[in-house]
């Protein structure tokens, strides 16, 4: 059988277009908050990144450590998320989901104990920004037991010799970070480049969904619709921040938001 | 039960993941830093073993730092005790005042190995930002110094030193706003200009090789303290106390290293974390409080964090221990039992310094206070056959504000 994540790209692939991928933090600015967040999102994303936050996060910019400040303060922990999680996919648009964090957490969860938790809860993905490729070797043979897809991620910094290797021990979905820069940063590279880029690893292994992420907004995402998946994440944080700092609902704001990012890709 | 290698410096004995003892370091890190942390482990290990790149670091260490920094006995410290033989390294006489110089000479040396133009790092008690900006002025390299908000305010005669040496200071407002926030925020921006900057941790902390290449730079405090040793002694006595202070564990790492392969009977490593206020439950201390172990700035350690695995906030009166993490090495000297830790409180600390000034010609800062009062507490229980070496690793003029406020006035 396979996995929700696989059959979505293909479903994108046929009508021509990339998956539209979100990441927001779970529990901003409240539990149940971000349920509708997710819930409103998911009537035109493909697939819905939810963060799990962290107060140490070495690779995230502001608007995420924002998201996330949030968050822990109005106390979200792991329990909640997967409640959230659970609520989520027996919603009515209910699409793949894929959890996002740090390895800490999962490890003082009990790396086990926290797969289990993911296939009751039904989360179809994991990334983990601090765990990389040989380190995570075990985990992702985990992962795949659970049938969950752990997300290998690849940089610019990658060499070709790790790139290759990476793939080959990769499951249904590879991160492309499109350049060097936490979340959140302004495109520093241009789209030709990044495409460039992109087409090397696909030359690799065509057959492998790739999706690019970082510095991807309303303004930059049609530019890059070529790739098999897009990832927006710091914008929609940021426009949680907004909203709530002109005390308009996030929810109508973000469906609204993901709703015109869509329209960029069609 | 995994023992320590002899002969194998304690750097090199990790495995294959870099991991030591199979769950202390390794490299838990964003794929984008990958590469350049592999670009520079590979560099490192050509140039530790390059006999040009020795003679340059020899160099700098006999001229530039100062080498070997003072060797003394503390008179007055030992008749006022009554008990053991109290000795102390005073590696604040080192060109800038403290240990953090010989870590942040040799990344300025690598740095420019490298053909880096930039390069950055991250402060607590200001120390390491000051000497890499020191370094960085000598060398020519730009340097920016990341530093908690909080720390600024409590370290103003290290910021504006900072600021003299031309080295742009980044406040870091997030979260404690101290040195946990301001590794963090270093290590952010250094995965978005990896490719022009260089970057320095200012301890035995970070991802693997940053632990190495900061260990083998505070090593020559070691090597110059046996020969030191040898020379006033005529060997290396039999019954040896060396007490450090250990935050992320830079100037204890330093100060052991070459005593390494001793019976811990003969040299025995006493690590001194930060206890805190007295009555208050916030410490800097994992190990000596059994912290369970976490990822914290791309390492696995002992570190002060909630059931969850969110780190958590710490304090001491020092800026310099103020690290709810410590360093993989000592974790591995902790479970192997070659080290023994404890910890001061803010309040001894206090005391030790005030003790020491009066009674010493040498001023130890906050940081070695914490090491001198364990000193204190252990001295007259021992007869004077035991020798006792305190690193006296910092001055205690960079906490004038803090001590003026705290004991109503500041003497040196």
């Amino acid at each position: 059988m396979i996995s929700k994540i696989l059959k979505t790209f293909l479903e994108c692939q046929k009508e021509q277009r990339p998956a539209l991928l979100t990441y927001t933090v779970a529990g901003d600015s409240t539990k149940k908050q971000s349920l509708e967040i997710i819930k409103s999102i998911a009537e035109h994303a493909d697939i819905i990144e939810l963060g799990f936050p962290h107060n140490t996060p070495v690779a995230d910019g502001g608007q995420i450590q924002e998201s996330s400040h949030r968050a822990l303060k109005n106390g979200i922990k792991l329990p909640d998320v997967f409640h959230i999680v659970k609520d989520f996919k027996q919603s009515k648009h209910a699409k793949p989901l894929i959890l996002m964090g740090y390895f800490n957490l999962i490890l003082q969860y009990g790396p086990l104990a926290f797969l289990k938790q993911c296939k009751k809860v039904g989360v179809d993905g994991l990334i983990v920004v601090d765990l990389p490729y040989p380190e995570n070797k075990s985990f992702a043979d985990q992962c795949k037991l659970h049938n969950v897809t752990f997300v290998q991620l690849l940089s610019p910094t990658t060499s070709k010799k790790r790139i290759k290797k990476i793939i080959k021990d990769s499951h249904d979905m590879i991160y492309y970070i499109s350049m060097l820069s936490t979340t959140g940063g302004k495109l520093k590279v241009s789209p030709k480049k990044i495409l460039s880029n992109y087409n090397k690893i696909k030359n690799i292994n065509s057959k492998k969904n790739l999706v690019i992420g970082f510095g991807i907004t309303t303004k930059t995402i049609a530019t890059l619709k070529k790739a098999d998946g897009l990832v927006v994440g710091s914008q929609l944080c940021k426009e949680i921040t907004r909203s709530l700092q002109i005390r308009q609902n996030p929810v109508t704001n973000l469906g609204r938001m993901v709703l015109n990012l869509k329209r960029k890709i069609i | 039960m995994i023992k320590i290698k002899k002969g194998i410096p304690l750097i090199d004995q990790h495995d294959k993941n870099f991991l030591y003892a199979k769950k202390f370091g390794g490299n838990f890190v964003p794929e984008t830093l990958k590469k350049p942390i592999e670009d520079l482990t590979q560099l490192f290990e050509k140039l530790r073993y390059n006999k040009k790149f020795l003679k340059q670091r020899d160099y700098y260490f006999d001229n530039y730092i100062g080498a070997p920094t003072p060797f003394v006995k503390l008179q007055n410290l030992t008749r006022h005790l009554n008990g053991a033989d109290i000795w102390a390294k005073v590696v604040s006489e080192a060109n800038g005042g403290a240990h953090k110089i010989y870590n942040a000479t040799v990344h300025c040396l690598i740095a420019k190995k490298a053909g880096k133009k930039y390069i950055v790092g991250d402060t607590g008690a200001g120390y390491a930002g000051k000497m890499l900006s020191m370094a960085a002025k000598k060398f020519g390299l730009k340097c920016k110094i990341f530093m908690g908000a909080k720390d600024i305010k409590r370290q103003k005669p290290n910021v504006d030193a900072i600021r003299r040496n031309g080295a742009e200071i980044v406040p870091v407002y997030s979260g404690s706003q101290t040195l946990v926030e301001a590794v963090s925020e270093c290590m952010r921006y250094w995965v978005s200009n990896c490719d022009s900057t260089h970057m320095c941790v200012g301890s035995t902390v970070g991802p693997n090789i940053f632990v190495k290449i900061c260990a083998w730079s505070t090593a020559q405090i070691s090597r110059e303290l046996k020969n030191q040793m040898t020379n006033v002694f005529g060997k290396i006595p039999q019954k040896v106390k060396l007490i450090n202070c250990v935050g992320g564990g830079s100037s204890a790492m330093g100060f052991w290293s070459e005593f390494m392969d001793y019976s811990p009977i003969q040299i025995e490593f006493i690590g001194v974390e930060a206890g805190g206020p007295k009555n208050s439950k916030l410490h800097a201390a994992p190990l000596t409080n059994n912290a369970k172990i976490g990822i914290l700035h791309g390492a696995k350690q002992y570190v002060v964090q909630d059931k969850e695995g969110q780190i958590s906030e710490t304090e001491s009166i020092s800026a310099g221990l103020d690290y709810p993490g410590i360093s993989p090495l000592h974790c591995f000297l902790k479970d192997t039992k070659r080290a023994r830790y404890t910890s001061a409180t803010d309040e001894e600390a206090l005391a030790a310094y005030q003790l020491v000034t009066k009674l010493e010609d040498i001023s130890p800062s906050l940081e070695p206070s914490h090491a001198f009062a364990e000193a204190i507490k252990l001295a007259p229980k021992l007869n004077p056959s035991n020798i006792i070496v305190v690193n006296s690793c910092g001055d205690s003029l960079k906490d004038k504000f803090i001590i003026k406020k705290r004991l109503g006035s500041y003497i040196r």
